[in-house]
């Protein structure tokens, strides 16, 4: 007698173990094969650029924190650059220096997380992650030190930041710098040539270049299938231009390639930081703009690398005190679009990981 | 750097591709004809003067009397930027072309709009709301909601 298969329906979430937030993925399965899969998201939707239309541009800043919660300064920098370039605004070069400080920062600590989660999703529970925290405790330290809070920093102001170092900030930050290079060898050493995570990432989840591009995918997913492509170099906003780094790029687009790539990233990080921390020059922290920021009437969209991508501020200005549209390009969200292509054909077990290793965080995808 | 192209020689080579779907020209952004936005963009992907290989970002602005749809282009292998804008007059059964059939990354944000903004896009291959509910009523980034 024949045996019988037909496709059956599964549904993975909405409750996902992975904590990148509430996402549910709708899978039709052929025994344990993925034979299609649709995202379906929304359930964090809380209406960001609707709220963004009823408040002031310096408001604004607090909602542009709970996009990606593991990112607070780089959203922070995203918008506020956006509202400069709308309203012409030149920002010192101390505040300059100290927004690239804190983003760098931000971005290990986002990669961080995303390496522990990724490695939790590959099933060793809890010990790697932990390791990562403990690093991106430092990371929080150091930014309460700027603004009193460690994950909705609203640090940024419109033309600068809200307040100059602290005294104690920069030898707590060459400590920071000095150790962290240890820790990173130290990840490396537990998990890069670990064989559960070679045989299970390896060849896995795979995006090329072409589809890659073609998809809007950004960040650490794009460079790890093999483009060269940093806005950071490519476009350098704020004081970039003048540090010295590389842009690691990734070979085949594998989960693995994922990982590696975000892992090299946190060095160069540390390379910037480094730089950023010897060329600090004294000075302003903000520019002279009015307590109501009103941009004159008119259009400007602007992006930067943030930890998951091109994060992107379209804002339409009718010339009051509260944008007329802010449209927010997140990252996550575009990225997410690839993620069916990458796992039809591959095993239910390896959805998890191909998921985890896109780094995507649930607030950005739904707004 | 990543250069912004001048609206007026693009839109010239637009209109030598593409006959009479330009419909004004600013700075750095281009006015189109709704009808003709696929056929624009695969000629500014497939140019080797612009070669438009990554679609940036697709918004949709409601400005009362009309809507606008500004379409974000970025070369990746150039490194160069063009802003396309659609005009769409009216506030109910408004559809534009999809252009899903050119870059991938256009299936999410078109979703995206119709769900927030109630525009339709023909010929998208999953047509529905992304981020609200099946069922919702009304869409969110209208100005006349709420």
């Amino acid at each position: 007698m024949p045996l019988n298969t037909e496709p059956i329906l599964l549904n993975l979430g909405p409750h996902h173990p992975s904590t990148h937030g509430v996402f549910r993925l709708r899978l039709i399965m052929d025994g344990e094969i993925i034979e299609d899969a649709e995202p379906v998201m929304g359930y964090m939707h809380r209406g960001s650029e609707k709220l963004a239309e009823e408040r002031t541009y310096t408001q604004i800043i607090t909602l542009t924190d709970r996009l990606d919660w593991l990112s607070g300064m780089s959203n922070n920098l995203a918008y506020v650059r956006t509202v400069e370039k709308l309203s012409d605004v030149e920002v010192p070069e101390r505040a300059q220096y100290i927004r690239v400080i804190s983003v760098e920062l931000m971005r290990i600590a986002s990669h961080c997380m995303a390496l522990g989660f990724l490695i939790n999703d590959l099933g060793a529970f809890a010990t790697p992650l932990m390791y990562m925290f403990r690093e991106r405790e430092k990371i929080l330290d150091l930014l309460e030190m700027l603004c009193g809070a460690r994950i909705t920093f609203s640090y940024m102001r419109i033309g600068g930041i809200s307040h100059d170092l602290p005294e104690e900030f920069l030898p707590a930050l060459r400590d920071f710098v000095d150790q962290m290079p240890k820790h990173i060898d130290e990840y490396d050493e537990l998990l890069t040539k670990n064989e559960i995570i070679q045989t299970r990432a390896k060849g896995q989840g795979l995006l090329s270049a072409q589809n890659a591009v073609d998809f809007g995918v950004t960040g650490p997913n794009l460079r790890a299938s093999g483009v060269k492509w940093d806005l950071r170099k490519s476009d350098p906003y704020e004081v970039y231009d003048r540090f010295e780094f590389d842009i690691p790029v990734g070979d085949h687009g594998d989960n693995y390639d994922r990982y590696w790539v975000r892992l090299q990233e946190m060095r160069e990080s540390l390379k910037i930081i480094s730089q950023a921390m010897e060329q600090i020059p004294g000075g302003l922290t903000r520019a002279n703009v009015p307590f109501f920021v009103h941009p004159p009437a008119g259009e400007a969209y602007s992006h930067i690398e943030a930890p998951k991508g091109h994060l992107g501020f379209y804002i339409v200005s009718d010339g009051t005190i509260s944008p007329w549209r802010c449209k927010i390009r997140s990252p996550s969200f575009i990225n997410l679009g690839a993620l069916a292509s990458m796992i039809i054909g591959s095993k239910l077990a390896d959805v998890v990981v191909t998921f985890g290793s896109l780094d995507t965080i649930l607030g950005e995808v739904d707004r | 750097m990543t250069t912004a192209l001048q609206g007026n020689d693009a839109a010239q080579h637009i209109s030598e591709a593409v006959p009479q779907s330009i419909l004004s020209v600013e700075e750095n952004l281009i006015f189109v004809s709704a009808d003709a936005i696929v056929s624009i963009c695969e000629f500014l992907k497939s140019d080797s003067r612009y070669a438009f290989d990554f679609l940036e970002a697709i918004s949709a602005v409601d400005m009362i009397d009309h809507f606008q749809v500004v379409y974000h282009l970025l070369s990746l292998s150039l490194n160069q930027t063009l802003v396309l804008k659609i005009q769409l007059y009216g506030r109910d059964d408004l559809s534009l072309p999809s252009i899903s059939g050119v870059w991938k990354a256009a299936d999410f944000q078109e979703r995206e709009i119709y769900d927030l903004n109630g525009i339709t896009f023909v010929d998208h291959p999953n047509m529905k709301r992304i981020l609200t509910w099946d069922g919702f009523d009304g869409h969110p980034l209208r100005k006349d909601f709420l």
